[in-house]
């Protein structure tokens, strides 16, 4: 089950995207969101999904890739649509008991749904074209400036490197331990919902154990390979902007102008 | 120049819980030595090997690498020119692909990148690992991954190779690769293990631990043939060693 998520992975290319500064594409994934929530009115997001769509061609990453990528965020997809479709004020289409779909509840909840489908799609789009350790140096390069006022770039970039490698890891130790505890008689899909959030703590003790005990031993690993910070360690690859990043940067400032303008003197 | 490339005297450790691993142990290991480490589960073996790197600093006592004695300003060389494979690999791997964890170190030296890429690759081909530099370790099978944990270290060119349990959970397969390897490596080496047969093909020399002590220092196969030493030790003659009854013509 836990294999077929894909999302925050990493699918190794040659596209335009591929191609582009991590910075790029991080700066660009930002413009992106941030049009998202201009967006209004159905003309709006129409660009937005046409755009999103040429992304994902330009990308080349194969589309099925794409649409597994928020499989295991449906539940949050349906739960913004539930919670707007009944809790918004307006016209009555349906009632049902105390609960009322109303016709702008309706509307919002789509519109939402769809705003963060779009940002999941991009995100990922980001993940998969950008392998991990190039994603982590856009992030330590971009927020370098900071370090003058004692940010500490280089840590916080090389913790999301490592964060997301043992995300997969932690999530087997779960899995093995939810076994171990079922096999001796737990129970983690019945009972009440109080009752199932009991039977989650002794599976948390020893996976806070396990992650910290882990966390030790990598600490002593990365010391034991001369790991000293950011101080002296050489980068992998020089990041560098080419022309393709001019056009990049071009068509998210125009995409993020275009739903500003059809915000607000449309 | 002292001609020992490990000299420790007298050290002793003690948890901050108070367990005592290590009581009074001293040390000689000469350029180009293979010595294993022997003796029961919690005799101090992973203890002793940590303070090879300084991973931990002994209570009292002195570890020598070198030329230089360990402490904290030496530190940084000395890691370089020792080379220590954790117990479990699958701490040791930390990076998103197998490439980037095997350049860890070479990067953290400060080596430029084409120096480190070759290094990594270098260390790679000596392991025969290089089909898998651009997967994840976490999904590589147990003896890929020590292999990977092995190129890693490789990759900083050491002078000294520690490993802890090297063969733990290999299948018999993997683990006579893992020897035939080990064999290859002209390093200084420092094994860790239970696993005696693997003794028997590796090192001419082994020492024997119980309670943080050195109960015995000497030839291998005259501490193997020593049956009161071994039992001593909570060790086991190793198999081929044992003069089967019921194939008869036993090795001597
Ligand atoms: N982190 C620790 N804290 C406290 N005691 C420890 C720790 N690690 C090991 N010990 C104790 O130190 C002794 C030596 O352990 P260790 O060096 O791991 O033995 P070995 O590797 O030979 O099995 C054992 O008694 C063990 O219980
Ligand atoms: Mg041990």
């Amino acid at each position: 089950m836990l294999n077929n998520i894909t999302f925050g992975q990493y699918f190794p290319g040659n596209s335009f995207l591929h191609r582009l500064d991590p910075r790029t594409k991080i700066v660009g994934t930002l413009l992106f969101i941030s049009s998202i929530f201009l967006a209004e009115k159905v003309t709006a997001y129409v660009v937005i999904l046409v755009f999103t769509l040429l992304a994902i061609a330009v990308s080349r990453i194969p589309p099925r890739f794409v649409f597994r990528s928020f499989r295991p965020l449906w539940i949050i997809l349906v739960f913004t649509l539930g919670i707007h479709m009944f809790s918004t004020p307006g016209l009555v289409l349906y009632a049902w008991g105390p609960l009322t779909l109303t016709q702008e509840g309706l509307r919002q909840g789509i519109l939402m749904s769809a705003r963060l489908l779009f940002l999941i799609i991009m995100s990922s789009l980001l993940t998969f074209t950008t392998s991990p350790i190039v994603l982590t140096d856009g992030i330590e390069r971009l927020l370098s400036p900071f370090r003058k006022i004692g940010f500490p770039a280089h840590e916080l970039a090389m913790m999301m490197t490592i964060a997301l490698r043992f995300i997969p890891t932690l999530l087997e130790e779960t899995d093995r331990i939810m076994k171990a505890q079922m096999a001796r008689g737990a129970d983690f899909s019945s009972g009440t919902i109080v009752r199932r959030a009991q039977n989650m703590i002794p599976l948390l003790i020893p996976l806070f154990i396990s992650a910290f005990r882990r966390a030790d031993e990598l600490a002593t690993a990365m010391e034991a390979r001369c790991y000293r910070g950011g101080e002296n360690r050489t980068r992998m690859k020089e990041l560098a902007l080419s022309w393709l990043d001019g056009i990049a940067a071009c068509v998210f400032s125009l995409l993020l102008f275009l739903l500003a303008y059809l915000r607000w003197w449309h | 120049m002292s001609h020992h490339i490990i000299e420790i005297k007298d050290i002793e450790y003690m948890y901050p819980d108070k367990t005592k691993a290590l009581d009074g142990l001293s040390l000689r290991i000469l350029h180009g030595e293979a010595v294993a480490i022997v003796g029961a589960n919690g005799a101090g073996k992973s203890t002793l090997l940590s303070h090879l790197i300084g991973v931990l600093i002994p209570s009292s006592g002195t570890v020598r690498i070198g030329d230089y004695p360990l402490n904290k300003e030496t530190l940084t060389h000395i890691r370089r020119s020792v080379g220590m494979v954790f117990q479990n690999s699958d701490d040791q791997l930390f990076m998103p692909t197998v490439f980037d964890d095997v350049a860890f170190g070479p990067l953290n030296m400060g080596l430029p990148p084409e120096e480190a890429t070759q290094r990594a690759l270098d260390a790679l081909k000596t392991v025969d690992a290089v089909h898998l530099k651009d997967r994840p370790p976490y999904k590589l099978s147990g003896g890929q991954k020590r292999s990977v944990a092995i190129a890693s270290v490789l990759s900083m060119l050491p002078d000294i190779l520690v490993m802890d349990e090297p063969s733990a959970g290999l299948d018999p397969y993997c683990r006579r690769q893992l020897i035939t390897l080990l064999q290859s490596f002209k390093h200084t080496k420092i094994i860790a293990t239970h696993d005696l047969d693997l003794v028997i093909d590796l090192c001419e020399r082994t020492v024997v631990l119980s309670n943080g002590k050195i109960i015995a220092d000497g030839p291998t196969l005259q501490i193997f043939n020593d049956d009161v030493l071994l039992q001593k030790g909570r060790l086991e003659k190793p198999l081929r060693m044992q003069g089967c009854p019921i194939c008869k013509p036993a090795i001597r």
